[in-house]
């Protein structure tokens, strides 16, 4: 490895991990800010322009309050809970791809820390490790209403993966690969792929099912029983408070980074822009361009999941589960014999 | 009672209650744009209307005399015995006027009663909303906090000379 792939490396790491903790930082500004804006409110504006610090000055209030552990909590488990959130949400960030690849010394590198071609295996697996920590948290807490919060929060997050992972697999049926950085481009002919948004109806009926089980997933509205406040007081995070209680936020919303990555590279496409970008000969002019088109896919989704946050109101528990197993599950379902139908019969004469 | 149900039929689409989610987004989306409703308090302040009781003051003539004949009607109306007043002899027509007059706001419950029994409109209830302090004692207000220019309190003054049709002007 010479000393320049070295820096790339670091370089990405450093850079993509501090996107996302950033992102995850201003989406919670955000969240205030479009709260604020739909209730006819400023929002925060008194920390800095705008109030663009509030994250900061959030966090030194964290970092400064006063960690209570309750009695009669398993300590151990309750500890560990908020890193177990954290982390996955944190680690899955190691496999996406945010631009097109470049290209050193003639070798091809792409734009994810790591590049394997197992990247939505591991993006999926990490997702379902987080159900522990908010189970665990929720567990541990020795309080009836955060053992509630957990115990919904699980059984959402079973019932919804499903409609994740089989939405998914329309997806990697109709592009062929499970390798991020080829969802951009065909593999054979190393052509822009169409966005898979647009393959009407395979591609945006999954877009559909991933859109509201990503919901589900990352237990925001209108499925956010996990910690529904007016039934179960804070719901699994009732009992944290100071940097544990962080730690579940940052969770959290970097999952809802994670999530709007997904939907960008899945359904949207990535980077591209309509083969705008691909064109371009300097593979670093290039990428950068295309992380910027990332970047404002992303946030697109980020105000996305928050809007519909401020708009629509909760589901009921049994409605919940009623949507997921009777309706998402078996539209799902038809959906991957549409999309074997599309592959055999319809791909071919599009071209790809 | 007789009560008429009229339940709406819905189609299979409107059950999935897609068109009622983009209706609602459309709403949350446009009020993002709409005037906002809150006051930016420290920069933006209220203006009291006359009719709000805000912290009592005594009102002084145009001629830099307190109005005030020192009766002690207030002092003896006020439910809480926030008002303290001493009284001293003047030269001037009226004879008398406070030599002390302290109204401790940490006691006042801004009742109005005082600006009510006054038959010299001496004490009015101003438009001052902004109550707070760091000591107890900078909440107890003396007689040279307490006396302000007639002109600065016209407007209650006139809203009390209609609401309780006093004429001892």
């Amino acid at each position: 490895m010479s000393a320049i792939e070295i820096t790339f490396m670091l370089g990405k790491i450093l850079a993509f991990f501090g996107i996302v903790v950033a992102l995850a930082a201003l989406s919670t500004l955000a969240e205030r800010k479009v709260s604020a804006w739909i209730q006819l409110r400023y929002g925060p504006n008194r920390v800095g322009p705008f109030g663009i610090l509030q994250p900061l000055a959030d966090g030194l209030k964290f970092i400064f309050k006063e960690e209570v552990v309750p009695d009669g909590a398993n300590k151990l488990l309750f500890r560990l809970a908020p890193a177990m959130v954290a982390t996955p949400a944190l680690l899955a960030v190691s496999v996406i791809p945010f631009s097109f690849p470049v290209m050193i010394d003639g070798v091809s590198h792409a734009m994810s820390i790591i590049d394997v071609p197992i990247a939505l295996l591991i993006i999926l697996a990490l997702g379902s490790l987080q159900v522990y920590g908010i189970l665990f948290g929720g567990w541990a807490s020795n309080n009836k209403y955060s053992l509630l919060g957990g115990l919904r929060s699980s059984a959402q997050m079973v019932s919804y993966e499903l409609t994740l992972i089989l939405s998914i697999l329309v997806v990697m049926m109709l592009s062929g690969t499970m390798n991020l950085t080829d969802m951009f481009y065909d593999q054979e002919t190393g052509q822009v792929l169409l966005w898979t948004i647009f393959k009407f109806p395979v591609g945006t009926i999954a877009f559909g099912l991933f859109l509201i089980a990503a919901f589900a997933e990352t237990n925001r509205h209108p499925f956010d029983l996990a910690e529904a406040e007016t039934e179960l007081v804070g719901g699994f995070h009732t009992e944290y408070s100071s940097m544990k209680f962080a730690l579940f936020f940052i969770g959290e919303y970097a999952a809802m980074v994670t999530m709007s990555c997904l939907l960008v590279i899945l359904f949207l496409g990535g980077p591209t822009l309509f083969g705008l970008l691909v064109g371009i000969e300097n593979t670093w002019v290039r990428a950068l361009l295309g992380m910027g088109v990332f970047l404002a896919k992303l946030c697109s989704f980020l105000f996305l999941f928050i809007w519909v946050r401020w708009t629509i109101p909760r589901y009921r528990w049994d409605q919940l589960m009623h949507l997921g197993w009777k309706v998402l599950l078996p539209i799902s379902l038809v959906n991957i014999v549409l999309a074997g139908v599309w592959v055999i019969y319809i791909a071919p004469t599009w071209g790809g | 009672m007789q009560v008429k149900r009229v339940e709406k039929q819905l189609n299979a689409f409107e059950k999935l209650g897609i068109p009622e989610i983009i209706k609602g987004m459309l709403f949350t989306f446009g009020s993002m744009f709409k005037k906002r409703v809150t006051r930016q308090y420290p920069e933006e302040r209220y203006v009291a209307p006359a009719a709000v009781k805000g912290q009592p003051l005594l009102v002084e003539n145009e001629d830099g005399t307190p109005r005030c004949v020192a009766c002690s009607l207030c002092e003896v109306v006020c439910p809480p015995k926030a008002i303290t007043i001493q009284a001293e002899e003047t030269d001037r027509y009226i004879e008398r006027e406070p030599e002390e007059f302290s109204i401790d706001m940490l006691r006042c419950i801004l009742c109005g009663l005082c600006e009510e029994v006054c038959p010299k409109e001496a004490i009015v209830m101003s438009d001052r909303y902004e109550l707070a302090a760091f000591t107890r004692e900078e909440l107890v207000f003396h007689k040279d906090q307490l006396l302000t220019p007639k002109a600065d309190l016209r407007k209650r003054i006139d809203f009390t000379k209609e609401k309780f049709d006093k004429w001892n002007s």
